[in-house]
């Protein structure tokens, strides 16, 4: 297997349906005589996960027959929730997770501030109401909010668009 | 599976020892490319990184006590996560004010051995919160400004605060929203709610001034595009803030001299003689830097700063180097 093809198939500590591939924070595998140097970019600035996904990644690659690996990590640009692949959302949604929508776009001109819970459209991955509620902008993680169908009652997670 | 083979499988895949106390984990900035512009002063550059880093990581600390005490478990997640997101950033500008400064110091020695005067945060950041008021008042504050700051540095010369700047400003603004919404959902709630609200807002008002006081470093690294001005943030503050005081019904303070200026800081005592009491109003009407007494970002803290210290210090001191 290429070393790519491997460091596509580790998963994301937490959210393990997905493969960093699906979440989009691998941004290359390059192989070279010298070895293997892998480029990560983190979701969040504080994303915990980041030192477990190296580790990962190294151990996945070593087990496969690639004993020397580096991992990079690059700031800029900044990981979106629009680099979660098709495949990426159809798992997120098997698993009862609501996929994000299309990340905001930035007008000109200072950040819009939100006074009132963001009224996205988002459809209950339970019952598949088209409108639902948001009950917190944070949940279990900081890239998760926490929302409650109107009709089903379920709660459930929904990935926030960044 | 016994307790052992836990403890085996979530530290077999990697044999590095951690510390303790800290993150033992590796530099944030691993990998990234952390050259330093040629033109740009590296004691400055370090500074600055170590000022925008403390702010984010005392007020991080202020958050994380809120967790076990917050009204709802959703604001706990909440909170946690905003101070996840801080602490996230202080570690990449700590990181970063280490590798300029190029002195043998890495980011855990930076948190955990300096001394309170040896901190740069502003006053804001190390503030106790009297209730749950208190905090949404100061986060609301904290993250306006910070978000501001952070939009600007997207187009630092110094390509590392541009990457932290660029992140940052994703994340902060999901904490001024969260923040605003709950001043607003206070102020316009009861009447109970309405008037700790409004004490709260009247007790933030005296920190507010400090943030947009530019301090030298800040000056001689925004000449080369590399810093923000902090005095051109205002503006855009004051926008926001009045945004949300009006639609929580909530008057803004009144005209209350900034709290670095009066000394009244806990740990500053100092005689007054040169203060002119409460007779003068705000001190200097032409002033162009800080106040005599100076403020937090020359190092001048309240004595809340060292108790957050003691805390967030205290293992990592009793147990220098520990590992396990
Ligand atoms: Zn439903």
């Amino acid at each position: 297997m290429t070393a790519a093809a491997v460091a596509a198939r580790v998963t994301d500590p937490e959210m393990p349906m997905l493969t960093l591939a699906d979440l989009g924070i691998l941004r290359a595998v390059d192989e070279s005589a010298d070895g293997v140097v892998v480029t990560i970019t983190p979701t969040y600035s504080g994303c915990p996960a980041m030192q477990t996904i190296r580790d990962d990644l190294t151990a996945a690659l070593r087990e496969a027959g690639y004993p020397r690996v580096e991992v990079r990590t690059v700031l800029t640009p900044a990981w979106t929730t629009d680099w979660i692949s098709a495949a990426g959302r159809d798992k997120l949604a098997a698993a009862g997770i609501s996929p994000p929508g299309a990340a905001p776009r930035r007008a000109a001109g200072p950040v819009p501030l939100t006074l009132a819970p963001s009224r996205r459209a988002v459809s209950c991955p339970q019952c598949g109401h088209p409108d639902t509620e948001e009950i917190a902008a944070f949940s279990a993680t900081a890239c998760r909010s926490l929302r409650r169908c109107p009709v089903c009652r379920e709660p459930f997670e929904h990935v926030k668009e960044i | 599976m016994s307790f052992d083979a836990a403890y085996e499988a979530l530290t077999d895949h990697d044999d590095d020892a951690r510390w303790a106390y800290g993150t033992g984990f590796a530099d944030p900035l691993a990998g990234v490319d952390t050259t330093v512009p040629a033109d740009v002063d590296r004691a400055d550059l370090s500074a600055y990184c170590l000022a925008l880093g403390d702010d984010a990581l005392i007020m991080s600390h202020r958050l994380q006590q809120w967790v076990t005490r917050a009204p709802e478990l959703e604001d706990e997640l909440a909170l946690a996560n905003i101070a996840l997101d801080l602490l996230g950033q202080a570690r990449l500008l700590l990181s970063r004010a280490a590798e300029v400064e190029d002195a043998g110091r890495d980011e855990d020695v930076l948190a955990y051995q300096r001394d309170a005067a040896e901190f740069r945060n502003v006053r804001l950041a190390e503030r106790t919160d009297a209730d749950f008021a208190h905090l949404v008042a100061r986060l609301l504050v904290f993250a306006t400004w910070r978000l501001a700051l952070l939009d600007r540095l997207t187009a630092s010369g110094d390509p590392v605060l541009a990457a932290i700047g660029a992140k940052g400003v994703k994340e902060v603004t999901y904490h001024r929203d969260y923040a605003a919404q709950w001043v607003v959902r206070l102020g316009d709630g009861t009447p109970l709610s309405h008037e700790r609200m409004q004490a709260a807002v009247d007790a933030v008002t005296p920190l507010i001034g400090e943030l947009f006081r530019p301090h030298p470093t800040e000056v001689r690294l925004a000449a080369v595009a590399v810093a923000v001005d902090p005095s051109a943030l205002r503006p855009e503050f004051d926008a926001v803030w009045a945004q949300v005081l009006k639609a929580a019904t909530l008057r803004p303070a009144a005209d209350v001299p900034d709290e670095a200026d009066s000394g009244v800081s806990a740990s500053v005592a100092q005689d007054g003689a040169d203060r002119g009491g409460s007779s003068g109003g705000p001190a200097g009407a032409g002033r162009t830097d800080f106040a005599p007494d100076g403020g937090g970002r020359d190092g001048v803290h309240t004595a809340a700063l060292a108790d957050i210290l003691a805390e967030l210090q205290g293992v990592a001191r009793s147990l220098p180097g520990s590992e396990w």
